[in-house]
């Protein structure tokens, strides 16, 4: 808010001052503000630069040469001990490893986005009802999302034993044979999506049941007055104007599945599980590449492929956040 | 009169069925997604035979407490509960000063470059974590840090939803003529920030803080790059390692769990309602 400037307070201002304070105002009129407005202008910089500084520090610099990196080759010593201009990029679409992680990583993201969709949306359509001990159903919904993945990924493993596992067994009660669900190549990609599925449903039905409770009332009570069931409410009325909080879970979702490395690392890479490359995922090579092979401009050219991607699904969310404001 | 009896009748009838399979499909959710705590749980008061028995058992039928002690036995798990908990605290606390604060001066301040400043960290935080972890990496080696606490905590120390969330607050529910009537009085920035904004913040910050606090605790790839002295281990990465080596020994490995789980639950059962108000709203990742 700007003080108004008049010639009594300036010379009030500048003539008993010490030398230091009317230097100070002195450059202040300089750029055409106040006193007020320069000490606010001094305490906002002062504030701000500690803050920035670690930011530059632990985000921007570090993004930044992550690129940087990419375009070298690196050494145990040197991380840019050569430049290779585009050699990791090109041998990147030669790696097979590498391929096979961005194909399961892929693979998971869709699947573990669209399980997880579909089952939130019918618990937060089901929810919205008002049910009764809904509130109670909520947090208990909830409980995977906050709780740490390591701890869940060990419980999770020790369900899907071959041997003593409770999965099998409770199939055992419809007369399946016992799977080795993380030891197969088959089954343990879907065995992690399925886990994956558990832990994230309660967030998107948190934000599906806060889009639905925005809905005005008065668009289902008009369309109960016209006769509307249940199932015509949800698929005409409810849908439609989830639209955009929908799409929104969709992105979020899969931007974060594309990073899944925890439950893997956890459920796969131990000494009992891990069926070769089955489960490979792209965070996972990356961590292998730089921190065990030392690779580290081959893994940053790895890591620059996953922000692209992750860059793109944000750019597809702001598209819609736009549309959503017109 | 009798057959419209009947009809409302048939009505209600129909509607409770319904409600009655509503129930049925909440509660089959809810069994799934309990399950595995409760599994977790029964594990970890079974003594060794009891574990591997078939078919398997949810309520123990000798519960002991043997495998909590085991589990502090076979690793320095006190260490590893400690370092936890101290990084999640410098990181929440952290978190809550400088969110609170680049909040205030996002929120109510105008200066050259404030627009920019903003959209700058807030990009950053579309940028996971995981395609920079590399260079990160590297600029600790620079620092010294590798295998520091302070190399442990250095990613948790910012966050800017945070900061983001901060500003909102305090545009929410700091008006100007506060700021302006506080400055007439005498007070400068500073003192206004501790004295003003601080307090009026703190039902925010119990909300940005829980997030905090479990974002931290639960880390688990940065730890695993950042530390190979066991001394700095976290509970998480404690546990990951610990699962690898003592593959067979399932009883302490789930105690271990529930003592992972334990803080995080508490805090849950209490806060219930901020935590899922707050996801909501604020659309954090949690």
């Amino acid at each position: 808010m700007p003080v108004h400037r008049s010639s009594a307070t300036i010379s009030a201002l500048t003539s008993g001052a010490p030398l230091g304070e009317r230097i100070a105002w002195g450059t202040a009129r300089l750029f055409g503000i106040n006193r007020f407005e320069l000490s606010k202008r001094v305490f906002a910089y002062l504030a701000l630069i500690p803050i920035l500084a670690i930011y530059l520090v632990l985000r921007i610099i570090p993004i930044l040469q992550n690129f940087i990196y990419s375009f070298y080759n690196s050494t145990i010593a040197n991380p840019r001990a050569s430049f290779a201009g585009l050699d990791n990029y090109a041998s990147l679409f030669q790696d097979h490893l590498f391929l096979t992680a961005l194909r399961n990583t892929t693979l998971f993201a869709i699947f573990v986005t669209l399980f997880s969709v579909i089952f939130a949306l019918g618990l937060a359509a089901l929810l919205a009802g008002k049910p009764r001990f809904g509130g109670f159903y909520e947090a208990l919904y909830f409980l995977p999302v906050i709780t740490p993945m390591v701890p869940v990924s060990i419980v999770w493993k020790w369900i899907y034993d071959p041997t003593y596992g409770l999965l099998n067994y409770v199939l055992s009660w419809f007369g399946l044979r016992p799977v080795g669900w993380l030891i197969h190549a088959e089954t343990a990609i879907w065995a992690i999506i399925a886990m994956s599925v558990w832990k994230v449903i309660g967030y998107n039905m948190v934000i599906f049941l806060v889009g639905i409770r925005d809905i005005s009332e008065s668009y289902f009570e008009a369309a109960r007055i016209d006769g509307a069931n249940n199932w015509q409410v949800f698929r005409r009325i409810t849908l439609p104007l989830l639209r955009p909080i929908l799409l929104f879970v969709v992105v979020i979702s899969t931007i974060n599945a594309y990073n899944i490395f925890t439950q893997v690392y956890v459920m796969t890479s131990g000494p009992q599980g891990a069926p070769g490359n089955a489960v490979r995922t792209v965070v996972f090579d990356i961590y292998e590449n730089a921190f065990r092979y030392f690779k580290t401009g081959y893994a940053a050219s790895e890591a620059v492929i996953l922000f692209l991607i992750v860059l793109g699904l944000t750019l597809i969310q702001f598209g819609i956040t736009r549309q959503r404001e017109e | 009169m009798t057959h419209r009896t009947f009809s409302r009748e048939r009505l209600l009838r129909k509607d409770t069925a319904l409600r009655l399979l509503q129930q049925a499909v909440l509660i089959f959710g809810a069994v799934i997604m309990v399950l595995p705590f409760i599994w977790m749980l029964s594990t970890s008061l079974k003594p060794p035979t009891e574990v591997v028995s078939w078919p398997p058992r949810f309520i123990p039928l000798h519960p002991t407490l043997e495998n909590y002690q085991t589990v502090f036995q076979t690793a320095p798990f006190h260490l590893f509960f400690l370092n936890s908990l101290a990084m999640a605290t410098v990181s929440t606390v952290s978190i809550l000063l400088t969110s609170t604060l680049a909040g205030f001066v996002f929120g109510k301040y105008r200066f050259p470059g404030r627009g920019f400043l903003f959209i700058l960290i807030l990009a950053t935080a579309m940028v996971p974590f995981e395609t920079y972890m590399i260079p990160l990496y590297l600029v600790m080696k620079d620092l010294k840090f590798i295998n520091t606490f302070p190399g442990l905590v250095a990613p948790y120390l910012i966050m800017s939803y945070g900061i983001f969330f901060m500003r909102q607050n305090v545009i929410a529910s700091l008006p100007d003529e506060l700021i302006d009537a506080a400055r007439i009085d005498g007070a400068n920035e500073w003192r206004m920030y501790w004295q003003l904004v601080v307090p009026l913040l703190r039902g925010a910050m119990g909300a940005l803080g829980i997030f905090a606090f479990m974002q931290t605790w639960a880390a688990f790839i940065w730890p695993l790059i950042i530390t190979t002295n066991r001394q700095l281990w976290t509970m998480e990465l404690g546990l990951g390692m610990f699962q690898f080596r003592y593959s067979v020994e399932l009883g302490p490995i789930n105690a271990g769990s529930m003592l992972s789980i334990l803080p995080v639950l508490l805090v849950f059962v209490v806060l219930r309602r901020n935590i899922v108000r707050g996801i909501a709203l604020t659309g954090m990742k949690a």
